[in-house]
């Protein structure tokens, strides 16, 4: 039979790290997903919860750069990491290229993956310019390059299931145009 | 000056979701809130004896476990009731199961980890009964249903079918199966309930305001004024949120007890048995044509899923009554009682399945007269509704399949199965007829000016990902001569005025409609001098004759391209196109992302979507998104969407119909026959997953 452990305040850990460009010193249950310490211990809901088991994508955050589903990772894990979600992608007024393409693109239709999506299409960025290979690729040894199939083959952690999908993917490849590579 | 209405101009609300700051309902917080974490049942029926919560209850941070125990005094559940949507929704209400998955207990506590760490802890014991889990065991039981969907009756009968489809030169005689299907929006289902001076404020996810408004007042024998529901964003619901369910009766009762706000959200499992889904079906569909093609006869016979909880009628063959001409005719709808979560609307109910069945059958048939099955469907067009004896509003299925046949280079189809190549995959197209019925409903809107240059509009209506908020901007703009951005639309709240929601693609002309003359009469006063400031209209649109007098519906027609690997079967989409004739369009942008969701959805359905149901246990076992399969990414090459212009003038003032679900209809058909066309196999039975298609490959092979 399943018990329920109580855990007292006082051996909860304490977590340094940092969140859209501001340092947190947070100490909460250890139980605590980044996800959920990003939702409602900060009051960042823009990640979304989809599943909370890593399938759908909607809770894809930056972790030191590379995008991870939040909902897989307690925060207690993330000591002295650098996170960045879609509150912390735009400046203020100034939007993100990617945000602003999902918009003209309509990219989005109820919006609840969007912003799991774009965080997710900035990290995939990142491992193009790394060389991460993909299944995509005929020969993982190649330079990959950013095309509809790849994008589509990098983004499939990423559910839409109002199926914006074209939308997305042309999104996707506008913006990194209009980003000069 | 061009018209604002139909301009692809980018949703108004897109600001909102990109950058992270559009509140859904799980994004609401109060001061104080607790968090409750939801019990489930392990059978599918029978009665709980037992429930043994004690350390639950002495876990830290947990303020209350509710059970059928002790939970508070409801309303009774209405089976069968006029309006499924807004009736009460009692929770843990006896110690009855009905369906495996049913709430039996709430764990309420200061944080979501101490609620779930509790929650898991409870023991529920149960008298276990024996139930009937399987569809086509159930069928000898089958019956008409009560009440069929859309005030359509569940038959129909013209002419003399069996001797007309004897007597036919060619036949096509077969049974076509589907399976259990589930919504999986993005968002779960979530509901915060705050109490404050004995009034009590929902904020949940939800397509239907209105009804919803009414199911939780009801439910907890509340005084309507005492309630107030608020949906603001809503992150996808298909359906699947058109009725009241667990997770808000659950937080306004525990609100209520504990005299602090409560918020649940389902797991991403438990909305695989809490909420609603489709119900699996088996259609026979008999064709009898002539050796030109006509049709002398046209059978569709369905029998889907209902349960014993309740009655659920998915109108499966409605859509086949007026699809195309026959003068021998013959439908009919049956659903049987399984101990399984009752069904519920899913996008574009009843099409979105029967097309599966009846557009492969053409196929079959145009296979079987060698002819070219858009060639088939031109020569079965009728002059009028073919059932309902009454002339169609508008119908351009002719321009659809014709355009659509020339932009996807249909003319470079081989007939023969399995004779274009590329590498390993073989090479085929389909196509398939688009169909889905047209409705307008009672609807009411509010228009008030701030100033002379700045409106606001106010409906209970919801923007479910459809594009409601920038449809109905675009409209009070366009009537009032204002900019777009000088229109604030409020939408999502049961303080406004009252509109049928999201649901059955009825939402944005019935609240269009309403919007339109709310801004007219607005205008008029402002013409017969009144000051603008503070100004206010209220305006209305009830469903006329034209109703009666006309058959409504919006057209289209679909073509796929798709690749079968010669070795494993596995089947992959190429490309996709679909033309649509659908009224005057409100959002030329909107309205595509409407219709391609929906032909992906279609691809969903023909090759991945399955919710299996374990016999053993009366339960889904595919309940999460890693085992119930919707489309990614990777499934989805080059699909679009063209839109043909038209105005219905017997559909609204607008001249608008529907979008939201036109795009899934028939679209799972032409990917059926688009894997024929490729390599000879005939898949009956969706989804099309490679299993299914292996055994033709290897009698190719021999």
């Amino acid at each position: 039979m399943p018990q329920s452990h109580p855990i007292s305040s006082a051996a909860w850990p304490t977590t340094r790290l940092t969140i859209n460009g501001q340092k947190h010193e947070l100490t909460v249950d250890p139980r605590t997903t980044l996800l959920d310490t990003l939702r409602d211990h900060l009051g960042l809901t823009g990640s979304k919860k989809g599943c909370d088991h890593g399938q759908c994508g909607a809770c894809t955050v930056l972790v030191n750069g590379a995008r991870m589903n939040a909902c897989l990772s307690l925060v207690a894990m993330r000591h002295g990491d650098e996170i960045v979600t879609i509150e912390g992608l735009g400046e203020s007024e100034t939007l993100h290229p990617l945000q602003q393409a999902f918009w003209t693109h309509d990219g989005l239709q109820c919006g609840f993956c969007t912003p799991g999506q774009i965080c997710s299409a900035v990290g995939m960025f990142r491992e193009i310019e790394h060389g991460v290979p993909s299944a995509a690729m005929a020969n993982v040894a190649a330079t990959p390059s950013l095309d509809a199939v790849e994008v589509r083959e990098r983004m499939s952690g990423n559910i839409c299931r109002c199926s914006a999908y074209p939308n997305i993917v042309a999104a996707i490849l506008d913006s990194r145009q209009g980003h000069a590579g | 000056m061009d018209s604002i209405i139909g301009q692809g101009i980018d949703r108004i609300d897109g600001r909102a979701k990109i950058t992270g700051a559009a509140a859904y309902a799980a994004d609401k917080r109060a001061p104080d809130m607790a968090h409750g974490a939801i019990v489930t049942a392990t059978i599918a029926r029978g009665r709980i004896t037992s429930i043994e919560s004690t350390t639950a209850r002495n876990t830290l941070g947990v303020l209350m476990v509710m059970t059928h125990e002790n939970a508070p005094r409801q309303a009774p559940f209405q089976a069968r009731a006029d309006d499924r949507h807004a009736r009460p929704k009692p929770q843990l209400a006896s110690d009855e199961v009905q369906h495996f998955g049913a709430p039996v207990a709430l764990v309420v506590a200061e944080t979501p980890e101490a609620a779930r760490a509790a929650a898991d802890s409870v023991t529920v014991v149960y008298e276990k009964s024996a139930g009937v889990f399987e569809l086509g065991d159930a069928s000898r039981d089958a019956y008409d249903p009560l009440k069929a969907s859309e005030g359509e009756s569940s038959d129909s009968h013209i002419g003399a079918v069996d001797a007309a489809f004897d007597a036919a030169r060619t036949r096509i005689d077969a049974i076509y199966t589907t399976p259990y299907q589930c919504h999986a929006m993005m968002e779960p289902h979530a509901s915060l309930a705050s109490w404050q001076n004995g009034k009590l404020t929902v904020w949940s996810s939800l397509q239907l305001i209105e009804s919803a408004h009414k199911s939780i007042a009801d439910t907890l024998l509340l005084e309507p004024d005492h309630v107030e529901v608020i949906s603001e964003y809503v992150g996808g619901g298909f359906g699947g949120k058109l009725p009241v369910h667990a997770d808000a009766i659950l937080a306004a009762l525990a609100a209520r007890e504990l005299g602090r706000p409560v918020r649940i959200v389902l797991t991403r499992q438990q909305m695989f048995h809490v909420t609603t889904h489709r119900p699996a079906s088996i259609q026979r569909v008999r064709l009898g044509a002539d050796a030109d093609g006509t049709l002398t006869s046209i059978a569709h016979q369905s029998l889907s899923q209902s349960a014993r909880a309740d009655e659920f009628s998915e109108p499966i063959v409605n859509a086949t009554r007026s699809l195309y001409a026959a003068p021998n005719r013959l439908t009919s709808q049956r659903i049987a009682t399984l101990d399984l979560p009752v069904p519920d609307s899913m996008r574009a109910p009843g099409e979105a399945i029967g097309l599966l069945a009846l557009e492969q059958a053409m196929d079959e048939l145009a296979v079987a007269l060698d002819m070219d099955p858009i060639a088939l469907r031109l020569r079965n067009e009728p002059e009028q509704d073919p059932e309902k004896r009454v002339p169609f509003s508008t119908r351009a299925l002719v321009p659809c399949l014709t355009e659509g046949a020339r932009r996807f280079g249909w003319d470079r189809r081989r007939k023969q199965p399995g004779t274009t190549r590329d590498g390993r995959w073989l090479v085929g197209m389909g196509m398939a007829a688009a169909i889905r019925g047209n409705f307008l409903r009672k609807a009411s809107a509010r228009v008030t000016l701030k100033s002379a240059r700045r409106a606001v509009v106010e409906m209970d209506m919801t923007d479910i990902g459809t594009g409601s908020y920038t449809v109905l901007a675009q409209i009070a703009a366009e009537v009032l001569g204002l900019p777009v951005e000088n229109i604030e639309v409020r939408l999502g709240h049961s303080g406004y005025p009252d509109t049928p929601g999201s649901g059955g693609s009825f939402g944005a002309s019935s609240c269009g409609a309403a919007l339109h003359d709310a801004c007219t009469k607005l205008k008029a006063r402002l013409a017969a001098g009144e000051g603008a400031q503070g100004l206010s209209a209220e305006g209305h649109v009830t469903p006329g004759e034209d109703y009666k007098k006309y058959s409504q519906f919006a057209y289209g027609a679909h073509f796929a391209e798709v690749g079968v690997d010669e070795t494993t079967g596995e089947v992959r989409l190429r490309r996709m196109l679909g033309v649509f004739s659908a009224g005057r369009i409100l959002n030329a942008k909107t309205a595509r992302s409407q219709l391609i969701g929906g032909m992906i959805w279609g691809v969903g359905a023909a090759l991945e979507e399955e919710a299996v149901v374990d016999p053993r246990f009366g339960a889904f076992i595919t309940r999460d998104l890693a085992s119930y399969h919707v489309p990614v990414h990777a499934d989805v090459p080059d699909v679009d969407a063209i839109l043909l212009d038209e105005l219905d003038p017997h559909a609204n003032v607008l001249g608008s119909k529907g979008v939201g679900e036109l795009g899934i209809c028939g679209a799972g058909a032409a990917i059926a026959n688009a894997v024929y066309n490729a390599c000879g196999a005939r898949v009956r039975s969706y989804p099309i997953t490679l299993d299914k298609v292996l055994p033709t490959l290897l009698d190719r092979m021999e």
